[in-house]
């Protein structure tokens, strides 16, 4: 049976960054992801990373992604393509398939990385083609240089839809609209005014009423919500669109972890269920460690965090970092995260992950 | 429905919301040459802006989420900033006489050329005045956000903030 120090599932910004400095203590690291390609969703990051210098702020997302591959390369780190897990087993056997072959996979350390789906917005015309996640054709767009359509109108005005809708017209599309149902502006102010400048109206306290189309999504038409999230009749636009991007939020793809019996929280700013972990960021089961936004959503840098989190303290408890140095190396991890979670945007998911570590405790 | 000002409710930070942040350059300041102007109204975790100012003319310290803070005296408006923010945030005026410079960052194709008689518009989009573009610096070092500056009409410095889209011709 194939055997391994530390087995990574997820080869996203959290997976690969664990594996690297896990690697970088000595480790033997795989990495296993059930894409073709490597990087997660890092590769159709175009713009320009927040944060600080050890964020590699002001890097493009991309850029961030080789420079982690090549890192990989280099440590030796052994990434398995097109390897989807589908099972984790008693005394961290992992079962994944390649090439239409089941295969299985013994490691001393598992760390799960597997991110994040999209979710989805029911409304009449929702399943027309041309409606689909703004992840998704952000990938269009950025990885396979497929414009999904000519006039976009964007649903959610977090950071994925206000990043998506600037990269929607740097790749020839217009957008028609942006609208957003909460009353105010949900992502960053200077994503919202680069879009604006660039003449994209947002509305917010505004809702899809339907999608209409013959065989496609032909026009859009929106109404207005009150304080009680009621429809305000009269209040209805109605736009000329081929494609309708949903940017409605992620979810944690958790099924690895209930799978393998981790315990888990219910906390709505993470993304829902999430698995209770400590500051290691290791699950209620031993040996078992979670990063990135399976732990609940965050974004890519706080997710490399977690993943160098995850990755030292696999180091350590394999016995390549004596207590010590590794000690040393998280508080600096902790540090750079706790600065990432901070100010009006952080401070909830701060007292989030506080909850999710003390629900920890709780059953210890 | 009314709509509210300020950049949470509509996208683009408000006049009020501009002249209480220390970004921004004072009246003075910008009377006595070229100067950035850093339209940053929310407290987010980021500092790029710092690390590029050669002249230690931006902090943002300890929290990350400080506004960045302008030194209005040590800015000497090289403009090296602009293309160093993440949040294309970061402005330049300059103003002689009738006129007035402004830069700003642009990461959409194709650019216009130097010389070219282009549509300005203010922060929310509308066309407000035509104006001729002076300079177009594509370096490396921005890692392919082009700084485009503008020569407007004075009284538009404070309101003209990009230009507006080319068409692709396909």
């Amino acid at each position: 049976m194939k055997t391994t120090d530390i087995a990574v599932i997820g080869a996203g910004p959290a997976g690969l960054s664990c594996a690297v400095e896990a690697a970088k203590a000595g480790a033997k690291v795989t990495v296993l992801d059930e894409n073709l390609k490597p990087g997660g969703q890092l590769f159709k990051q175009i713009h320009k990373f927040f944060g600080s210098r050890e964020h590699r702020a002001g890097t493009r997302g991309f850029r961030i992604g080789r420079q982690l591959l090549e890192e990989t390369e280099k440590l030796g780190v052994e990434v398995l393509l097109d390897a989807a897990v589908y099972g984790i087993y008693e005394d961290r056997l992992i079962a994944f398939i390649t090439d239409g072959k089941d295969h299985t996979l013994k490691a001393e350390k598992i760390v799960m990385a597997t991110g994040a789906s999209e979710n989805a917005l029911a409304f009449p015309g929702c399943t027309l083609p041309g409606v689909m996640g703004a992840g998704a054709a952000q990938t269009m767009i950025n990885v396979n240089r497929v414009l999904p359509g000519q006039k976009i109108a964007m649903v959610g005005s977090g950071n994925v839809g206000l990043i998506v809708s600037y990269q929607l017209m740097q790749a020839g599309a217009d957008v028609v609209a942006l609208i957003e149902a909460a009353p105010k502006i949900g992502g960053y102010g200077v994503h919202a005014s680069k879009i604006r400048r660039a003449g994209v109206p947002i509305y917010i306290s505004t809702t899809i009423k339907e999608v209409a189309g013959k065989e496609k999504v032909e026009e859009v038409i929106t109404v207005e919500l009150d304080e009680k999230w009621q429809q305000v009749k009269g209040t209805e636009k109605q736009f000329d669109a081929d494609t309708v991007c949903l940017a409605v939020g992620l979810s944690p793809l958790t099924e690895l972890a209930w799978m393998a019996g981790c315990e888990f929280t219910f906390i709505p700013a993470l993304g829902g269920h999430v698995p209770i972990h400590n500051r290691n960021m290791e699950t209620t089961l031993k040996g078992i460690y979670v990063a990135g936004d399976i732990t609940g959503v965050e974004e890519a840098s706080s997710a490399m965090e977690e993943g160098r989190l995850a990755g030292v303290a696999c180091a350590e408890s394999l016995g390549y970092y004596d207590e010590e140095q590794a000690l040393e190396l998280k508080n600096q991890i902790w540090d750079r995260l706790d600065a990432l979670r901070t100010g009006p945007f952080g401070e909830g998911r701060f007292t989030a992950k506080l909850k999710q570590i003390s629900a920890r405790r709780q059953l210890a | 429905m009314t709509q509210k000002s300020g950049v949470i409710y509509q996208g683009f930070p408000s006049e009020e919301e501009l002249s209480k942040i220390p970004g921004v350059p004072s009246k003075d300041r910008i009377q006595k040459g070229p100067v950035a102007c850093i339209e940053c109204v929310q407290e987010i975790p980021c500092n790029p802006c710092e690390e590029a100012c050669p002249y230690g003319a931006i902090t943002v310290g300890k929290p990350i989420t400080n506004l960045p803070a302008l030194d209005e005296d040590k800015c000497i408006g090289c403009g090296t900033c602009i293309a160093a923010c993440p949040g294309l945030a970061i402005f330049l005026l300059n103003i002689s006489g009738e006129k007035a410079e402004v830069s700003f960052p642009f990461e959409y194709y194709p650019l216009p050329n130097k010389g070219d008689e282009v549509d300005c518009v203010d922060r929310k989009g509308s066309v407000v005045v035509k104006g001729k573009v002076l300079r177009i610096i594509k370096s490396p070092k921005y890692d392919a956000t082009a700084v485009i500056t503008v020569e407007v009409p004075v009284q538009y410095m404070n309101i003209v903030r990009s230009i507006k889209r080319l068409g692709r011709s396909e």
